[in-house]
């Protein structure tokens, strides 16, 4: 069953009917899903989250989906992990990893993209559709091929082949459009105003996006019932860093963990790092700019929850961090050398923050830290393409010692 | 008649231009404003306009060659 109560418009606070819907018609702001927490309270309880399945869908009760019939692809629990070498590197007693390229599609966006996939049907449509550069498209062809909906994916036509092939094998029907990126969003809002689709990031999002806070649950729980000290994200849109945020706060109301002095970090990449920008001008106005990123997954110029993870980083006095493109890629090895993590650049975005936070000062050796890794490095092999080094050897014991003994001294 | 509703963002430069009175002034539309704020050193209106498809979409030409950032308001729908 769910406890979900209303839409809400964030800005003007006025209430809507539950439905495909995610504007306010009177000051067109964003609508957010309320929830009936007296009752929740009364049903909810550590005990209960623990009885549930190993998934995302054991804070069902959380969630604005009933998923009576709905389906499960056991996304969520994903491990999280101390990272004692790359803690020692940086000077960091508690420092853990959030692994999430551990997914069915092998990153966060299996959490919202389950959501809205069980709210697309609880509605009653028969198409899901999204518009995407990489996981958001192999999230929704994946649920739509096992929701047995009709599934569309929408693209750039210049985007390489490649990247869409994790949509393509769970026969979406994928859609290049010959236009530029503006050109891209502007026909997908016109198309989710249009037709009766799913569109899960448009007239879903205010389901879609409650997704995330799965992450923020699954970590308190982790951590023993505690909220993390500090909180390293990753933003393109900036919905998942303010979700996770709310998750810790609901779990606080609902006297699940007993404080949150959580400070939330978003780190963003320097080729597109619009809420950065506003951050170290002290400004809650999110310019929008054109992205040119190695981190694609955070490539949103103009993201919609700007406004509200700048108001997230005020209300937990953290901080937002720009990232050298340059370190994304040396980020990811250090991952993957020290814990034997391999993440996509999202995640080599947040280790680089890490980095130069602690670098600083900024984070204490004692702090419980949890940097999220929101992807799986084998999706953007691209950006490491320079890592690989071999020993080029002949098949004969004197060839491997001479060629092992030249590879050590180039090195 | 169709209704669009869009977000124009302004740059420092294009704070004092009058452009939504020139808009309904030089094109056959009607808008509404929803959401504002504009400070001195930029600024964004949400709004919506009404008229017939194509007149919508030349008022959003000229607003665009005017310098003025056009973006549906659900902000970036294309995710990585």
């Amino acid at each position: 069953m769910s406890y979900i109560k209303c839409l809400y418009c964030r800005e003007c606070g006025r209430e809507y009917p539950v439905a495909p819907e995610h504007v306010c018609e009177f000051c067109f702001g964003p609508l957010e899903v309320g929830y009936d927490y007296d009752l929740i309270s009364k049903v909810i309880s550590r005990e209960s989250i623990q009885k549930g399945p190993l998934s995302m869908w054991r804070y069902q009760d959380l969630l604005p989906v009933s998923k009576e019939d709905g389906i499960d692809m056991g996304t969520g629990f994903t491990p999280l992990i101390k990272a004692e070498n790359l803690g020692k590197l940086f000077g960091l007693k508690n420092l853990y990893i959030k692994n999430d390229s551990t997914n069915p599609t092998f990153s966060f966006k299996d959490r919202v993209v389950s959501v809205a996939t069980n709210k697309a049907l609880e509605f009653g449509f028969e198409t899901l559709a999204c518009a995407s550069t990489g996981n958001l498209a192999g999230a929704v062809s994946a649920h739509g091929a096992k929701a047995g909906l009709d599934t569309k994916v929408f693209f750039p036509a210049d985007l390489e082949q490649g990247k869409i092939l994790g949509a393509a094998i769970y026969g979406a029907t994928l859609v290049a459009v010959n236009g530029t990126y503006d050109e891209v969003n502007r026909l997908c809002s016109e198309l989710s105003d249009n037709h009766r689709w799913a569109f899960v990031n448009v007239n879903l999002r205010p389901f879609y996006s409650e997704g995330s806070k799965t992450l923020g649950y699954e970590v308190a729980e982790q951590l023993g019932w505690r909220a993390p000290d500090r909180c390293i994200v990753p933003a393109a849109s900036g919905s998942l860093f303010t979700k996770i945020w709310k998750s810790l706060n609901e779990l606080k109301d609902l006297g699940l963990i007993d404080s949150v002095n959580t400070r939330m970090d978003l780190a963003q990449p320097q080729g597109c790092s619009p809420i950065v920008e506003a951050f170290e001008q002290k400004t809650f106005h999110v310019k929008p700019i054109r992205p040119e990123t190695i981190a694609k997954s955070l490539a949103i110029g103009n993201p919609a929850d700007g406004f509200y993870a700048l108001k997230t980083i005020a209300d937990s006095k953290g901080n937002a961090v720009r990232v050298p493109e340059h370190e994304v890629a040396e980020c990811i090895q250090l991952l993957a050398e020290t814990e034997g993590i391999f993440t996509e650049t999202a995640g080599g975005v947040v280790i680089s923050s890490l980095r130069s936070l602690a670098k600083r000062g900024i984070i204490s050796a004692e702090e419980v830290v949890v940097a999220f890794m929101t992807g799986n490095g084998l999706k953007t092999l691209e950006a490491i393409e320079h890592v690989a080094d071999p020993v080029f050897t002949d098949p004969d014991y004197d060839s491997f010692q001479e060629a092992l003994n030249s590879w050590n001294g180039r090195r | 008649m169709s209704i669009k509703r869009v977000k124009f963002t302004y740059e420092q430069a294009m704070i004092k231009e009058p452009i939504i009175s020139m808009l309904s002034k030089d094109f056959d539309i009607v808008t509404n404003i929803r959401r504002a704020d504009v400070r001195e050193d930029m600024g964004w209106v949400v709004l919506e306009i009404t008229g017939k498809e194509e007149e919508i979409q030349r008022s959003l030409d000229w607003v665009s060659t005017k310098g003025v950032r056009v973006d549906p308001i659900s902000g970036d729908v294309v995710e990585g």
